[in-house]
């Protein structure tokens, strides 16, 4: 902890550990807000119910109900795809990275923030699987003893894809429950009806917070941490690889990894800026999810937006400097063509508005940095529409120039995702401790030592 | 089986159980175990735990991960060799990612379940949860225990002793 962080604790050191304790276990155990709850429910499953409708007709009728065709035959299930597991990502950076680092404001964010990871990856997930046209036939990635005797082809970016996102998915899960496990216990300690003594007595596998036992834990923790940052660097830099590994104007760059990797991280804090937002006036965690943590998180999410900057930058000097006339030309499409908006939209969305996080008072603002970080998501998700529709509308030939313009059941699916990020989401928040309730009390101790000290 | 699992001592903070636990381990007692709201890494070095398994199950299981990566991908080229514009068949390079994938699968999932395999979980039961101030455990109270199966240990003689440590309860806890 550095000397700046000692004289100004990130949580207020005057509240006990059984403040903290009951405070957080008693979010699932007596839960308030159960109206405003309830609406977010209700609104989500309706838009889960969209998406459940979208993908019965999808696969009745084929993917043709969607605008993408050649060339732009990779549109919404892509672009969703690739936003989706960028926004994921942030969670894992924010718990794992800032873990190893030691850099304790991260306890009262990793939880929530791990959260959405799972189910923004989940969203992620199905897109390719709606997208192959022939779904039942998603058996076919994985190397089974079938009877054609063919094997998947290893050499192609998109089988990559399934074996990295799974892994993701699965590293993940395991992060986030192993973190989770003595949290549930001490939920269990707290539950008075036997309905919550049985849910969580199950969930928490017996912990009983043995020195050995946590000693163990911290181990496998850390090893998980370390092994998560770079598996989400290789997540995203394979996503980009999908596109990179082709010819197409555009795509065919370096840069492309780290760019999409910065734009990962840089989408998926504004969305836990977002998402702590909203839980602390939802839950009044005012005392533990403080302003001093919504001003770190605008200064990450300013430094995450300049780094995705400089691929903008980047990318005209690629251009640039290649000297290929379609690369030239693709550059000319996106700044005037006839997506110039996606382009525009996303320069003003990320980085126009993101210069306002400068100022302390604005950073320290919720509202302000709510609408910021809105902002940003929106522009996330243009700069993945532009990077894709601007390429392939018009490649090579012009025998292959075309437009794309997405359809109602492109928008259906992608609402419906949103139903399906949200509607499990809500349920954890209601079940599960929504802040690390004994990463909390570690920071706690930190302090009071620090205060002992001083 | 003893009839007592071993007795309970309540501390109000983790530095009174540390200094609690090198106390105990001074007198002689070697069989101790202390239960706290979070990790008290000072505790590991007082009670001379030692036990490296969890990392070397991260380095096996990231050993195993590249060779069934790697195992796999050049077995199915071996098998069924398609031929993509005279490519090589075994492509490292394209190898990479998924061998990498597997590395980090495998590496993640050994220890995290070797985390719960040694350290016997789940379980369902377990007597020290029948202590009366145990459910504080997980809440903002430290706890030392002294086992039954050491060698010094005496209901009478090895409870007195922990009342001098300073505990704000001391409890036997049955088997």
């Amino acid at each position: 902890m550095s000397n700046a962080e000692a004289t100004h604790p990130i949580i207020p050191p005057q509240q006990s550990y059984a403040d903290v304790t009951d405070q957080l276990a008693g979010i699932p155990l007596h839960f308030p807000t159960r109206r405003i709850w309830l609406i977010a429910l209700f609104a989500s499953s309706l838009l889960l119910g969209l998406l459940f409708v979208s993908a019965v007709v999808l696969f009745s009728e084929g993917v043709g109900i969607w605008g993408l065709n050649i060339p732009v035959n990779w549109a919404f299930a892509i672009h969703n795809y690739v936003w989706w597991l960028g926004i994921g990502h942030a969670g894992t950076l924010i718990s794992a990275l800032l873990l190893l680092l030691g850099r304790e404001w991260r306890n009262s964010l990793n939880r929530f923030a791990e959260t959405m990871t799972l189910f923004a990856v989940v969203c992620a997930g199905i897109y390719p699987i709606l997208h192959l046209g022939r779904p039942w036939f998603v058996y076919w990635m994985f190397p089974y003893p079938a009877t054609m005797q063919v094997w998947p082809q290893f050499r192609s970016p998109l089988e990559w894809d399934i074996w990295a996102v799974l892994t993701y998915l699965t590293v993940s899960i395991v992060f986030w429950y192993i973190g989770l496990v003595p949290d549930l216990a001490a939920a269990r300690d707290r539950a008075r009806r036997r309905g919550w003594q049985i849910f969580f007595g199950v969930l928490s596998l017996g912990w009983r917070g043995s020195a050995l036992h946590w000693m163990r834990w911290n181990q496998a923790y850390r090893l998980l941490a370390a092994l998560a940052v770079p598996l989400v660097v290789s997540v995203h830099s394979e996503v980009s690889l999908l596109f990179a590994a082709g010819t197409i104007p555009g795509w065919h760059s370096t840069i492309f990894p780290p760019y999409f990797v910065m734009g990962a991280a840089f989408s998926g804090f504004a969305v836990v800026a977002m998402i702590a937002i909203a839980l602390r006036a939802l839950f009044s965690l005012h005392n533990l999810v403080t302003v001093d943590h919504l001003d770190l998180l605008g200064k990450v999410l300013l430094a995450t937006g300049l780094m995705t900057a400089y691929g903008y930058v980047f990318e005209i000097f690629d251009a640039l400097y290649s000297g290929g006339a379609h690369e030239f030309q693709t550059l000319k499409d996106r700044f005037t063509g006839d997506y110039w908006w996606s382009y525009w939209g996303a320069v003003v969305f990320n980085f126009v508005v993101l210069q306002a996080l400068w100022w302390r008072g604005i950073r320290r603002t919720p509202w302000m940095l709510f609408a910021i970080a809105t902002s940003v998501a929106i522009g996330m998700w243009l700069e993945r529409y532009m990077i894709l529709v601007t390429s392939l509308y018009r490649d090579f030939l012009v025998s292959s120039w075309g437009f794309y313009r997405a359809t109602f059941w492109d928008w259906a699916v992608y609402a419906g995702t949103i139903g399906l990020f949200f509607f499990p989401f809500l349920l954890i928040i209601r079940l599960l401790p929504v802040i690390s309730i004994f990463e909390t009390k570690e920071v706690l101790h930190e302090e009071h030592e620090d205060i002992r000290h001083a | 089986m003893p009839e007592a699992f071993g007795l309970l001592a309540e501390f109000e903070t983790p530095e009174a159980l540390v200094e609690a636990a090198r106390e105990t381990r001074a007198k002689g007692y070697r069989n101790l175990d202390a239960f706290t709201p979070f990790p008290v890494p000072e505790l590991y070095s007082v009670l001379r735990l030692r036990d490296d398994r969890v990392l070397w199950l991260g380095l096996f299981g990231g050993i195993f991960g590249f060779a069934v990566a790697l195992g796999m991908q050049l077995f199915t080229n071996f098998d069924y060799p398609i031929n993509v514009g005279g490519r090589p068949l075994y492509a490292l390079s394209a190898f990479a990612v998924v061998a990498f994938e597997l590395t980090v699968l495998f590496a993640a999932l050994f220890p995290a379940i070797g985390m719960l395999a040694l350290n016997g979980l789940p379980r369902l039961h377990h007597p020290i949860f029948s202590a009366r101030a145990f459910a504080r455990a997980s809440r903002d109270r430290f706890f030392l225990c002294v086992l039954a199966d050491d060698e010094q240990f005496d209901a009478r003689e090895t409870e007195r002793f922990l009342r001098t440590l300073g505990s704000a309860s001391v409890e036997l806890v049955r088997s």
